[in-house]
């Protein structure tokens, strides 16, 4: 008892002699440091705006919106983004055909077949995936992807647009695989059970309960992916090559939004130019993409919640 | 005495288990008989959920499980390489503790069981859908929101919607798992009454905390305890004139 007392005095003291100061400046800190990327973020998008706003000055929307693709022609360089467009929509369209099957379904034996030991194997080395850096899988995408597909596709050229997409597609797995694991994982045991009860398999509850009880978080992963694949620049910058023509043929090489900004800030616009002011149009409307993309994420991730 | 046999849907046969190597239950001997409610009641940790689930082996995706001992579903050792765990499961349901719907429709959950098993006919779903749901007492309910989301129900119209699931496969068996510890009395007392009235059509096997339910809607009780199979009776006598010391400081509330 004696002991107890003492205890209780020391706290008092400690109480009262604690300065009241750090616990009202801390929080402030705190939102201070979380301020920083919102600022940075108008930052850069007050800067893209602006410097886009000379561009629109000296192009038309009309010539933007065109397919006349020529910014290095001396007399009359024309700024249209359509090549840039197919390229970025086109090679992005192709990851995703390689990431979503094959993202979904080891999503779903990680998440619902796959033994603990398993699971505990797999997963640092999909991450792994995840962290090659992009000129790598770029690398890897001109030199050693494009020669395979040669083979199967005499007609390819050197730089096209198909490589890179099988490339961007593999390096996103990861990403579609993890998030849409969580989102199965998330699914609670109780609602296994009672397919199980029912005398479902294991393939009947991982379909018909689990993956459309995860559905939400699934959508989201995709939608996050594309994005991914949309911003991604060094792939497409090595092996899909810089033609600006309008093609639709995925064997021939085309230049994408990102693959553009590479080429342009990597010497060829002199600050003040026409095509100077055309990176940050074209950085622009890459926002406005992905942009459109993560609403699309979150949206579909709170309308398609069901709710459990 | 071979009709007595007749009338035994379970007859379970020096039944161990073990977690890994903790032993969750020792050497188990009872039978469940047909269209009677066995109520299985026992302290926190004493192995009921664990036998109750070993019934239609859901216990086994808990991968470090281990049993000897057989369980005789009509005559047939349920752990036999010849049972399909699947086909067990249609004619032995279950409802758990919590109400556990899909996310799916009032409709779709009352259907999964019918459609996984194939059947497709749409005058003999409805007709399934109805019965059921009038079974579990629900259908006056839910008749003109059969399309509504599972998840606007209350959780004791979840509950019956779950049971309804259940009895959508046509079991014979129904195992309980502590059906009414997630509900408020009034939905309880509803769930209690379904019971009394499935007890003409089903074999029920109920794993409740509560005594005075298990007095209430049980013909035979069995108590466990730390694995053990203490006493298993005619819920009177069990709970008026126990054989076993600790099934009376059990029932009589000095433990537990």
């Amino acid at each position: 008892m004696e002991k107890d007392m003492n205890v209780r005095s020391l706290i008092r003291d400690n109480i009262s002699k604690r300065k009241n100061s750090i616990d009202k400046l801390m929080p402030k800190f705190f939102f201070l440091m979380a301020s920083v990327s919102i600022i940075t973020t108008i930052g850069i998008v007050m800067t893209l705006i602006t410097d886009a706003i000379k561009f629109f000055e000296k192009v038309s929307f009309a010539q933007f919106f065109s397919a006349d693709l020529a910014p290095l022609n001396a007399n009359n360089p024309t700024f249209g983004i359509l090549p840039l467009i197919t390229g970025t929509v086109l090679s992005s369209l192709i990851a995703m055909m390689v990431a979503i099957p094959v993202g979904l379904t080891a999503a779903m034996y990680l998440s619902e077949f796959a033994t603990e030991g398993t699971r505990r194997v797999i997963k640092p080395i999909m991450e792994v995936l995840a962290g090659i850096p992009t000129i790598v899988y770029g690398f890897f995408a001109y030199s050693f992807v494009t020669p395979l597909l040669m083979e199967l596709i005499p007609s390819l050229e050197a730089k096209n647009v198909l490589s890179p997409g099988i490339v961007m597609g593999i390096m996103i797995i990861p990403m579609v695989a993890s998030l849409s694991e969580d989102a199965m994982n998330a699914v609670p045991n109780a609602m296994r059970e009672g397919a199980y009860g029912l005398g479902s398999t294991k393939l009947e509850v991982t379909i018909k309960v689990v993956l459309p009880a995860a559905i939400s978080g699934i959508m989201a992963s995709f939608v996050l992916a594309i994005s991914r694949a949309i911003g991604e620049t060094m792939i497409v910058a090595i092996a899909s090559g810089s033609s600006k023509n309008l093609t639709f043929d995925i064997t021939k090489s085309m230049q994408t939004m990102t693959g553009y900004i590479v080429e342009f800030t990597s010497g060829d616009a002199g600050s003040g130019t026409t095509g100077y002011y055309s990176l940050y149009a074209v950085g622009l409307l890459l926002f406005i993409f992905t942009l459109v993309m993560n609403l699309i994420a979150q949206y579909i991730s709170r309308k398609y919640r069901e709710e459990y | 005495m071979t009709n007595y046999e007749n009338k035994v849907v379970y007859d379970v046969r020096d039944l161990n288990l073990w977690y890994g190597n903790d032993q969750a239950l020792k050497n188990i001997n009872l039978k469940i008989n047909k269209n009677e409610v066995t109520a299985i009641i026992g302290p926190s940790g004493c192995g009921k959920s664990t036998f109750i689930k070993t019934l239609n082996r859901m216990i086994e995706n808990i991968p470090s499980v281990r049993t000897t001992g057989q369980i005789l579903y009509h005559g047939l050792n349920i752990f036999d390489k010849s049972i399909k765990v699947e086909e067990l499961r249609t004619r032995v349901g279950m409802v758990f503790q919590k109400p556990n719907p899909f996310p799916k429709s009032i409709y779709e959950n009352v259907l999964y069981g019918p459609k996984i098993h194939g059947i497709k006919d749409k005058n003999v779903l409805q007709e399934v859908l109805e019965t059921s749901l009038k079974s579990a007492a629900l259908w006056d309910e839910v008749k003109d929101r059969l399309h509504d989301n599972a998840y606007g129900l209350s959780g004791g119209q979840q509950q019956r919607l779950c049971i309804a699931r259940c009895l959508a496969v046509q079991p014979d068996v129904i195992l309980m798992d502590e059906p009414t510890s997630a509900l408020d009395p009034i939905a309880t007392a509803k769930i209690e009454e379904l019971i009394d009235s499935l007890k003409s059509d089903y074999s029920i096997s109920i794993v409740t905390h509560s005594m005075q339910q298990a007095g209430r809607i049980s013909d035979k009780t069995a108590f466990f305890l730390m694995g053990d199979l203490i006493e298993f009776d005619q819920t009177e006598v069990i709970f008026s004139n126990p054989r076993d010391k600790r099934t009376e400081d059990y029932i009589t509330g000095r433990f537990g």
